[in-house]
C-alpha cells in the first residue's frame, strides 16, 4: 500500500467547477430528486428510530401501550422494520443511487418525471405503511408486511425505479460502468425479483390475501425473501453507497479494482442461497438446510471483501480521521459491517444457531448491522452529500457531527453488547437440563433474567435516536437559508 | 426427490462452487501489479474517482478457498446435493432420535422407582415431590404460575376446589389427555341486554357476592332452563363436564360484575394440553400426586 495524498483529489472539487456557469436543464443533474430523498432519509429515520425506542421500553414496560390496540408491539414491531428499513434505509439507496448513477456516467438522470414519480410512489408506499401497519393489517411475513394492493404500488415504483437507473446507465457517456452502479443494479434487480415472487397472493378482499405458497414451502419462500433483503437491500445497495462516498470523502482512489469484481460477483452469485439458515432444524428437509449453511459460510469471505475495499481504500487517509467525522462514521460502519458478516456466517452453523436461534442475540446481530453498517454509513454519506447538493462547502456544524459521532457509536456498542448477552443468557437458560431430565429454568425465569439488558438496549437506542435529532438541527441549519444550485454535467475526463 | 429435481439441485449447487473457485483463480491469475503512485485501472469519474487495482490480500484469498473446500467435504459428509444422503448417514430426525433415545436411557430409571408405590405414599415422599416439583416447573408454570396460583382462565391448584376432580384417576386423565371446558354464548337465549343482566345479578347472589333482588330472582326459572345441565340446578357445578360450581368463592374467569357478564354474552373456552406423550406414564403419576399434593394449602 502506497501512500498518496494528492490534492487534486478533494472530496469537494466537483461543486465546485459549475457554480457561476448560467446552465439549461438538460446540462445539469438532476439533483431535485435527490434533495427531496435525502431529506427524507433523515425524517423516516427519526420516525423509525422513534418507534423502535418505544416498542424497546415497551419489552420493560409493557403498560406504554395504553391498552389501544394501535400501540401494541406486535403492531408497532412491523411499523419499526418497515420504517427503518424500506422509509429510512430506502430512501437513502434512492437518493444516493441517483446522486452517484448521474456522476459517475457524467449524464443527467432519465426520465425527469419517472423520477419524481419514484420519491412521491414511495413516500405514498410509506405513508399507506404507517397507516395500514398500526391497523393489523398484514400479510404476516416479516418484512413483507404490506397487503397485496400496497405491493402492487411498490411493484410499479420499483419498476420506474429500474427505468430511471439503467435508462441513465444506457445512455452514459463513458464506457466502463463505475463500480457502486453494479452493486446498485444488482440492488435495484434483485428486489424486484424478490418482492414479486414472495408476495403472489390470492386477494380476498382490498385489505386481506392468502399466501400462495402453503407450508413448508411459504416459510422457504419467505426467508429466500428475507435474508436477500438482508442481502441485496441492506448489503449490496449500501456497498453501491460505500464506493462512491468512502473514496470521494478520503479523496482516495479505490484500493482494488479485481478485489471488487471478485467479492461483486460471489457476494451476488451466494447470497440467494443463504435463507434457508432462517429454518434449521425445522420442517424444511435437512438438504435445504444444508446447502443454506454452506452458502452463509462461503459467504464470508465475499463480504469480507467489501470490507476490505473500504477500509484499504481510508488507509493513508488515517489522519484525516482527527479532523474529519464523516471519515469516522465510514470506517466505524465498515467496521461493523465486517463483524456482522463475520457473526452472520457464525450463527448459521447448526450447533451454534441451536444456541442462538429465537433468542435475543439475533436481533442484536440484525442491529449491529442495520444501526452499526447501513445506517452509520447512510449517516457518513448524507453528511458528505447535503452540502453538495445545498450548494455548501461543509456541514452547517462539524463539531456537532463529532458530538452525532460518538452518540450513535456508544449507543449502537451498548445495544449490541447488551443484546449478546441477553442471547447468550436466554439460550443457555432455555437449554439446561437438571439430572433428572426437567428444564432448570422455566421460560418466565428467563425473561426475568432479560430485564437488565432490555434496559441496556433502550439506552443504546435511545442514545442512537438522540444522534438523529442532532443530524436533524445540523441538517436544518445547513440547508434552511441556502438556495440549491444547478450543478453541471462534468465531462468525462 | 424425483431424478429431475435431484440433479437440478446437485448440479446447481456444484456449479456455483466451481463458479466461487473460479473467480479465486482469476483473481490470483491477474498477478501482482506494479503499483506505482498513480497507477490506476486509467478509468477517472466524477472528476477525480479512480481505482488502484491491488492484488487481493492472500489471507483473504485463502480464507475464501478454505470456505470452500470445507463446503465441498461438508457436502459430501452431509445430505445436500439433492437426494444424497451424506456419507456419514445424518438426518435431523437422526439426530432427535438419538438424543430423545439417550435422555430416555438417561432418565426414565429415575422416574420408574416409583411406578409402584401407591398414589398416597407418593404424596410423602421427599425425593418423589422433589422430582414433581421440577417437572411442574417444566411443564406447567407458563399457565398455572411458579406458585401454581394460576391467573384469570387457569385454575389455582393450591386451593382446594377441583373443576375436572382431583382423585388419582381424574388428575391422571387430565394431564394425560387434557380438558376442554366449553362455556357456550348464552346472551341471545337470555334475550337482551336486561336478561342476560338479570341472570349476572342471580348467579352472583349465588356466592352470596349480592343480595338477590326480585330481577335477579326473575332469572332463576332461566337458570334452570338453561345453566343446571351443566352447574347443577342448584349451582354447585359438575366435574364431568369441569363446569365450576357456582356457589363457592372461587371463580375461574372472575367475579365482577363485568367478568360474569362477559363469560355469559361470549362464552370461555379453557383449554388444558394433552401431555400424555410428553411425559410418559412414570412421569404423569409423579406429576399427578405433587399437584394433588399442592391442594388445599389455601
Amino acid at each position: 500500500m502506497r501512500e498518496q495524498v494528492s490534492p487534486r483529489r478533494s472530496p469537494f472539487n466537483s461543486i465546485s467547477i459549475c457554480r457561476d456557469r448560467p446552465l439549461d436543464t438538460t446540462a445539469s443533474y438532476n439533483d431535485k430528486v435527490v434533495r427531496q430523498f435525502t431529506i427524507m432519509v433523515v425524517v423516516w429515520g427519526i420516525v423509525g428510530m422513534l418507534v423502535g425506542v418505544l416498542i424497546a421500553a415497551q419489552l420493560i414496560w409493557p403498560q406504554l401501550n395504553f391498552d389501544l390496540s394501535f400501540l401494541t408491539y406486535s403492531r408497532l414491531r412491523p411499523l419499526h422494520t418497515n420504517a427503518v428499513i424500506f422509509a429510512f434505509g430506502g430512501s437513502a439507496l434512492f437518493a444516493t443511487s441517483y446522486y452517484v448513477v448521474q456522476r459517475t456516467c457524467h449524464v443527467r438522470l432519465a426520465f425527469d418525471k419517472l423520477a419524481a414519480f419514484t420519491f412521491w410512489g414511495w413516500q405514498v408506499v410509506i405513508l399507506l405503511a404507517a397507516i395500514t401497519l398500526p391497523l393489523g393489517i398484514t400479510q404476516s411475513k416479516e418484512y413483507a408486511e404490506l397487503e397485496w394492493p400496497i405491493d402492487l404500488l411498490i411493484t410499479v415504483v420499483w419498476v420506474s425505479y429500474a427505468v430511471v437507473f439503467f435508462g441513465t446507465i444506457a445512455k452514459r457517456r463513458i464506457k466502463h460502468i463505475y463500480v457502486a452502479n453494479w452493486f446498485y443494479g444488482a440492488f435495484i434487480i434483485t428486489v424486484a425479483v424478490l418482492h414479486i415472487f414472495n408476495n403472489l397472493a390470492v386477494p380476498v378482499s382490498l385489505f386481506k390475501s392468502y399466501s400462495i405458497y402453503t407450508g413448508v414451502v411459504d416459510g422457504m419462500m419467505q426467508w429466500w425473501y428475507g435474508h436477500n433483503a438482508v442481502g441485496f437491500f441492506l448489503t449490496a445497495g449500501f456497498l453501491g453507497m460505500m464506493y462512491y462516498f468512502v473514496p470521494k470523502q478520503a479523496g482516495r482512489p479505490v484500493y482494488s479494482y479485481r478485489l471488487s469484481v471478485v467479492h461483486f460477483w460471489s457476494l451476488i452469485a451466494i447470497y440467494m442461497w443463504a435463507g434457508p439458515h432462517h429454518l434449521h432444524y425445522t420442517s424444511l428437509p435437512d438438504w435445504a438446510q444444508t446447502l443454506g449453511m454452506v452458502f452463509s459460510i462461503i459467504l464470508l469471505a465475499p463480504s469480507w471483501g467489501g470490507m476490505i475495499n473500504g477500509i484499504m481504500t481510508l488507509s493513508g487517509a488515517w489522519h484525516k480521521l482527527r479532523s474529519d467525522p464523516i471519515l469516522k462514521f465510514m470506517i466505524v460502519s465498515l467496521s461493523f459491517y465486517g463483524m456482522s458478516t463475520f457473526e452472520g456466517p457464525m450463527m448459521s452453523i447448526k450447533t451454534v444457531n441451536a444456541l442462538s436461534h429465537y433468542t435475543d442475540w439475533t436481533i442484536g446481530h440484525v442491529h449491529s448491522g442495520a444501526l452499526g453498517w447501513v445506517a452509520m454509513m447512510t449517516i457518513g454519506t448524507l453528511y458528505c452529500l447535503i452540502p453538495r447538493l445545498y450548494n455548501r462547502d461543509s456541514m452547517y456544524s462539524t463539531k456537532l457531527i463529532d458530538v452525532h459521532f460518538w452518540t450513535s457509536t456508544i449507543g449502537v456498542v451498548l445495544y449490541a453488547v447488551a443484546l449478546w448477552v441477553a442471547g447468550i443468557t436466554q439460550g443457555l437458560m432455555w437449554r439446561a437440563v437438571n439430572d433428572d431430565g426437567t428444564l432448570t429454568y422455566s421460560f418466565v425465569e428467563s425473561l426475568k433474567a432479560t430485564y437488565p439488558y432490555y434496559g441496556l438496549r433502550l439506552i443504546g437506542g435511545l442514545l442512537f435516536f438522540s444522534g438523529m435529532i442532532i443530524m436533524a438541527y445540523n441538517v436544518w441549519k445547513t440547508v434552511s437559508n441556502n438556495k440549491p444550485v444547478p450543478v453541471a454535467v462534468l465531462d468525462p475526463a | 426427490m424425483p431424478a429431475f429435481w435431484h440433479w437440478f439441485i446437485a448440479a446447481g449447487t456444484i456449479a456455483f462452487v466451481i463458479w466461487c473457485a473460479w473467480l479465486i483463480s482469476w483473481s490470483s491469475k491477474q498477478g501482482p501489479q506494479n503499483i506505482a503512485d498513480d497507477d490506476v485501472v486509467g478509468h477517472t469519474w466524477d472528476g477525480d474517482l479512480e481505482e488502484w487495482n491491488n492484488p487481493a490480500p492472500k489471507w483473504w484469498l485463502y480464507l475464501y478457498f478454505i470456505t470452500i473446500a470445507w463446503a465441498v467435504g461438508y457436502m459430501i459428509a452431509y445430505p445436500g446435493l439433492g437426494s444424497w444422503e451424506g456419507v456419514i448417514g445424518w438426518s435431523q430426525e437422526g439426530q432427535y432420535e438419538a438424543e430423545m433415545q439417550a435422555a430416555a436411557e438417561r432418565y426414565e430409571p429415575i422416574y420408574e422407582r416409583f411406578a409402584a408405590m401407591e398414589f398416597d405414599t407418593l404424596q410423602d415422599n421427599d425425593e418423589a415431590m422433589s422430582l414433581g416439583a421440577s417437572l411442574y416447573a417444566s411443564y406447567c408454570t407458563t399457565c398455572h404460575g411458579s406458585d401454581a396460583r394460576g391467573a384469570t382462565g387457569y385454575p389455582n391448584l393450591t386451593d382446594d376446589d377441583w373443576l375436572w376432580g382431583g382423585t388419582e384417576a381424574a388428575l391422571t386423565a387430565t394431564l394425560t389427555h387434557g380438558r376442554s371446558g366449553v362455556m357456550p354464548v348464552l346472551a341471545p337465549a337470555l334475550g337482551g341486554d336486561a336478561g342476560v343482566d338479570n341472570m349476572v345479578s342471580y348467579v352472583r347472589s349465588l356466592s352470596e357476592l349480592i343480595e338477590a333482588d326480585a330481577a335477579a330472582n326473575s332469572a332463576k326459572p332461566m337458570f334452570v332452563a338453561l345453566c343446571s345441565a351443566c352447574h347443577n340446578a342448584d349451582g354447585s357445578g359438575n366435574p364431568v363436564f369441569g363446569a365450576p360450581n357456582l356457589t363457592d368463592d372461587i371463580w375461574l374467569y372472575g367475579s365482577s360484575h363485568d367478568a360474569v357478564h362477559t363469560t355469559i354474552i361470549s362464552g370461555r373456552n379453557g383449554i388444558m394440553p394433552a401431555h400424555g406423550e410428553l411425559l410418559g406414564e412414570d412421569r404423569t403419576k409423579i406429576l399427578a400426586a405433587y399437584v394433588a399434593s399442592l391442594s388445599g394449602q389455601d
